[in-house]
Order: C-alpha cells, then structure tokens, then sequence
C-alpha cells in the first residue's frame, strides 16, 4: 500500500492546482534557460549559416556586428587576389523600422553579393533565391510578410519573391535579403531635398579647393550623383567574408591579410566570440540570475507546500509511529509526495511550455542537455524541500495521538 | 503478582513531568501485571494519572524509573529502553482511543491493513486478515468506506480491528467509549472482553463509564497517580 499515493487521491483537487502552479513556475524557469538558448542561437545563425572562414572588417573594431566597421567596397576585390581565397563577398547588415497596419515592423537589411550570391544556401521555405539584381527580396516567415507581396521602401517597390525560416538577428529582429546595391539604397536612402541640399553644398567646397580650381569637371560632376564623384566613391561596406579554399589553411590566409594596415581579420570563431561577449553576455547573466532566483523561489514554495501538506498530517503520522511505522515509512510518504510534486510539476511546466513557447516574442530553444539539468534541480530541490517537513515529521511524538 | 500467563508486568513506575516548582508527579510508584485473555478496567478521577500510566504501559512514554516487562522481555528499565520500542509497540500492542485516529486518506479495510505491512507482512496476507477482522467486528460492508463515511461505532469497531491486526498480547483502550452513546459504549466494552477471551489478548481499558463494569475481570482505581484499590 503507497501511503502517499493514497494521500495524493484523497486529495486529488489540492494536489492537482499545487502541481499546476508549480508546473507553471518551472514553465517559466524552462523559459528563461530557453530564451537564453536563443539568444546564443539568434547571436550566431548567420555567422553558422554563411560559414565564413574569415571575416575582415575595419582596422581595430570588432564588427561588423559588435560595432561599426566601414570599409570600402573594393576590399572585395582585393581580398580574392590573396592566394587561397576561394570566395570573397560584401556583407552589408542594418536595422531599420517600418509602419506596417498601424504596427511597427522592424527588419535587418542584409546585402547579398550579386550576382555570385542569390541566397541559395538560406533556408528558403517558399518561393526562390533571388533572380534579378534589383527589385526582389526574400523575407523571413517571422516578418509575416507575404509571398509575391510588393512593398516600398526609400523610393523603390520590391517584391518578395521568397520566404526564409528562422533567420532572425541578434537583436531577434527577421532578416530580410537583398542584392548588395539595394540593400544600400535602401541604408543610404535621402529625401530629395537632402540630396539637392548636399548636392549645392558640395558643390560649393569644390569650388574653394585645389581641386575643384583645378579640376571643371569635378565641380560639374558634383552636382550628380555621389555614388559617381571618384572622390567619394561608391558606400562603404560592413565587413568582407571569405571563403578559403581546401586545400589552405584558413589561418595562414588570415596571418597574411592580417599584415594589411587598414583591416582586422578574424576567423570564424573569433567572430562568434565577439557576437557572444558583446551582444550576448549582459542579458546571459540576467537571464541566469532570474532563473536562479525562481529555482530559489520554487524551492521555498514547495518547501512550504509540503511542509504544509505534513503539518495537515501530523495527528496521522503521530499515530502511524504509535502504531510502530518506522521512520522509512513516514519519510517515503513525505519524500514520495515531494519527488511526484516536482515530477509532475515539471511534465506541466514540458508540455504548456512546449505549447506556449513559440508564441513568445523572443525564440525559446530548449536543448535536450538543459531540460535533463532542469529535471535533475528538480529532483535535488524536491528532495531539499521534503526535508523542512521530513524534519518537522521525525520530531512528532506518537504520544500527541493522545493530547 | 506474576505468572506464565503474564503478558505484561510494570514494577515501581514513576513518571515526573516538569522540574522544581513545576514538578508534577503523574504515576507514583505504581506496579501491575495484566494476564493473556484478561481485560482490566482502570478508574480514577481526571488527572488521576491514568492516560499517563496507559501512555507508560504502552512504551509510548519512557518511565523515570520502574521497569517494564513484556511476554518476559525486558523493555524499559527506568528511562532506558531496552529494545526497539517501536517495533515491539508494532509486535506486541493494539491501541484503542476515545477517537479512532483512523488514517483519513485510507478506507476501512486499508486501516486495518496497515497495521500489517508496516510490519512487512505480504499484501495478499494483510487483505484476507483485515477481511476476516472487519468480519468478525461486524463492519466487513464497510471495509471500502473511508473515516468520514462511517459512523463513530463504526470508526470504534475498524480501530478495534487494527488493533487486533498483529495478534497483539496486549491492547491499551484509552476512554474508548467517551464518544458513544451508552448502548453502543456498551458494545464496545463486550467487545474488548470477546476479543481478551477469543483472542487471549491482555487488555487494558481506561474508561469513566461505570456502567458497564460487570464486564471487566478486574478493576483497578487510580488517585494521584497511584493505584489505590484493585477488585475483582
């Protein structure tokens, strides 16, 4: 006969309303581990997914996620000239923020390198890579934009033309995939009274240089477009990625680009590291220190509740030792309840969580390492809760059956 | 005062609670021996000492001093235990008290059954003599009803059973009938006498009710913690 079995269907309503809060208090404690996984996952999924070997950005930052890096366009070019470099392209990466039905929308913007990247390596669920080099968009599934829908942004219409899954931002923001150039229209987008602005004030500095002195055409070209003037030059880029090829070592790539004066290369697992350190640590730690706080918290609750459901049972188990029960006994029927109590409570906090968690704003990853690590605290706290009421139990004299 | 028969011999108990001016001396020197198949009454004013000398004669209180004896062994000699207490109260007792202090999550049946297999007897041998017990006290179509579905005869007659569950030598009843209407006190008192001759149990009831002496072997009369008269 399981006496805490028993106790447990006498009182199956209490049991069950305790199981389900206590299940919802882990929900959460589940939650915060998982919102941290994410975060770690959303941090590196396009470092993992480009899978570049080299990333070089601006001489002493650590970008191009970390911080800003600007470095010009024809780094491109002159890093696939570098023995061992079997691909080079532009990265281009921002955020921007929209109106969309009255709701803000924010997206990463982020620059492909056409024509030799069309986004066949994204995880497209729908629709195709990209097929031109201006106008067309892949979007992800989180953004909930639809297929072939057309939307404006600066002073040009692009139409989606694919939709990715589960490529959010550091920042947890959808991502959005353009070709290089649109993706820095869309970064360098002015009104036209700016650009006519800029346009008369650079063309009066020309005019007060040697250059402009010396040079008609410079000054007549300055009130075109900027992206023409040879002084300006094309945007600068965020960082270049590199692909190495076999047959080389990735770091004597890196030794050799490193020698560069204007650029910092970092490999693969640098640049993770910088996403994790910067972007990552502060709310790593915040998020550890609530989980800590609520598995504290958890453990107080079921202490009380099972110190509370023996003090209920103290005339019983001061008759259970008058009749000779020994110590085992008593203490099987506090543990037991506790260790089913957190059990259960952890089966509740599984499955609504499992149920509840792709609804949160942020990505929930739970791994299957830190759900047996949550399930073993729950055991240690169950048992460590158990012991306030097992303590209170063994210190019941049977004679109190008789007061 | 002793014989073969003898299940149970207390000698000199002395049972003091409190210290200096808080002292209280409870049970006074107090010696007994309680025969197999012998129901003895114990009488005596309130706080004549006589739940104390129940909760001393049922190891469930250490005497300070006095020794008491069980089917030959020696149990407590002063404060010391000789033996473990709680196996041999499991062994060797049944206890009976104004409340039946049944386990309220277990039925009847389950009650009686417990008593069985905290002392490590199979399932399947607890279930047929908590049957058969139920049977005998008259309450087996009430063996799968919990506490708060039986009446307080009814709770009387399953704590009886529990009692009698391990084939106790002894049974300590503490104001069993307090509870009951004179009628069913009555049965309860018949009761402990059938189950000390059929079972051949020693039995020692504390009760106020003077009604139903004639029952009893013996009486004893306790008054400031000592025993003052004993009559047959």
């Amino acid at each position: 006969m399981n006496l805490a079995r028993r106790d447990i269907q006498h009182n199956i309503g209490r049991f069950i309303l305790t199981t389900f809060g206590l299940g919802l208090l882990l929900m959460i404690v589940m939650g915060m581990g998982g919102i941290y996984r994410g975060l770690v996952q959303d941090a590196t999924l396009l470092v993992d997914r480009l899978a570049a070997d080299l990333w070089i950005v601006q001489k002493d930052t650590r970008g191009p996620f970390a911080e800003i890096s600007r470095i010009p366009r024809n780094l491109e070019d002159r890093v696939l000239a570098v023995p061992g470099v079997l691909s080079s392209n532009a990265f281009v990466s921002h955020t921007m923020q929209r109106e969309r039905n009255g709701k803000p929308l924010r997206i990463t913007v982020q620059g492909l390198s056409w024509p030799q990247d069309k986004g066949n390596w994204l995880p497209i669920v729908a629709g195709r890579a990209l097929g031109q080099a201006h106008y067309e968009m892949l979007a992800d599934e989180s953004l909930n934009l639809r297929l072939g829908e057309k939307i404006k942004f600066g002073k040009d219409i692009y139409t989606i033309v694919g939709l990715t899954r589960a490529m959010t931002s550091p920042s947890g923001d959808g991502m959005a995939f353009f070709t290089l150039d649109d993706a820095q229209a869309i970064q360098f987008d002015t009104s036209g009274e700016s650009i006519r602005l800029e346009r008369s004030a650079r063309y009066a500095r020309a005019q007060n240089i040697d250059l402009g002195k010396t040079q008609p055409q410079t000054i007549e070209r300055t009130l075109g477009p900027s992206s023409q003037l040879p002084a300006l030059g094309p945007p600068p880029i965020s960082a270049v990625v590199v692909k190495v090829r076999p047959s080389y070592n990735p770091e004597q790539v890196r030794s050799l680009i490193a020698k560069w004066p204007d650029v910092t290369v970092y490999n693969m697992q640098q640049q993770k590291q910088l996403l994790l350190r910067g972007i990552v640590e502060r709310s790593r730690r915040q998020l550890g220190l609530f989980r800590i706080l609520l598995i504290i918290v958890s453990a107080i609750i079921m202490a009380l509740i099972l110190y509370t459901l023996t003090l209920d049972k103290l005339h019983d188990i001061a008759m259970l030792k008058l009749i000779g029960a020994r110590n085992s006994v008593i203490l099987g029927l506090i543990m037991q309840q506790a260790l089913l109590l957190g059990i259960l409570a952890y089966g509740v906090a599984y499955i609504i969580g499992h149920w509840l968690f792709p609804f949160f704003p942020r990505k929930v990853v739970l791994t299957s390492n830190d759900l047996w690590l949550l399930a073993a605290i729950v055991v240690g706290i169950s048992i460590i809760s158990s012991l306030l009421g097992i303590v209170r139990a063994l210190t019941v004299e049977p004679n109190e059956v008789l007061a | 005062m002793s014989s073969k028969n003898t299940t149970m011999k207390a000698e000199n108990l002395t049972k003091i609670f409190g210290s200096g001016h808080t002292e209280v001396v409870a049970v006074r020197d107090v010696s007994l021996a309680v025969n197999r198949g012998e129901i003895v009454a114990l009488l005596g004013p309130s706080g004549a000492g006589k739940s104390t000398l129940l909760a001393l004669l049922g190891l469930i209180r250490p005497p300070n001093t006095g020794r008491i004896t069980i089917d030959g062994t020696v149990v407590f000699e002063n404060h010391q235990a000789k033996v473990n207490v709680r196996r041999f109260r499991r062994q060797k007792f049944g206890f009976v008290f104004q409340k039946a202090n049944l386990i309220p999550f277990l039925t009847a049946a389950e009650n009686v059954r417990l008593a069985m297999e905290i002392d490590d007897q199979p399932a399947k041998v607890s279930k047929k003599r908590a049957n058969e017990l139920l049977d005998y006290l008259g309450v087996l179509d009430r063996a799968d009803n919990m506490q708060s579905q039986l009446s307080g005869g009814e709770q009387q007659r399953v704590a009886v059973a529990r009692a009698l569950a391990n084939h106790p030598s002894l049974i300590l009843a503490d104001e069993p009938t307090a509870a009951l209407d004179s009628v069913r006190g009555r049965q309860v008192m018949e009761l402990f006498a059938k189950v000390a001759h059929e079972q051949n149990a020693g039995v020692v009831v504390v009760t106020h009710d003077h009604r139903a002496l004639d029952i009893f072997d013996r009486t004893l009369e306790m008054e400031d913690g000592q025993l003052r008269k004993s009559y047959n």
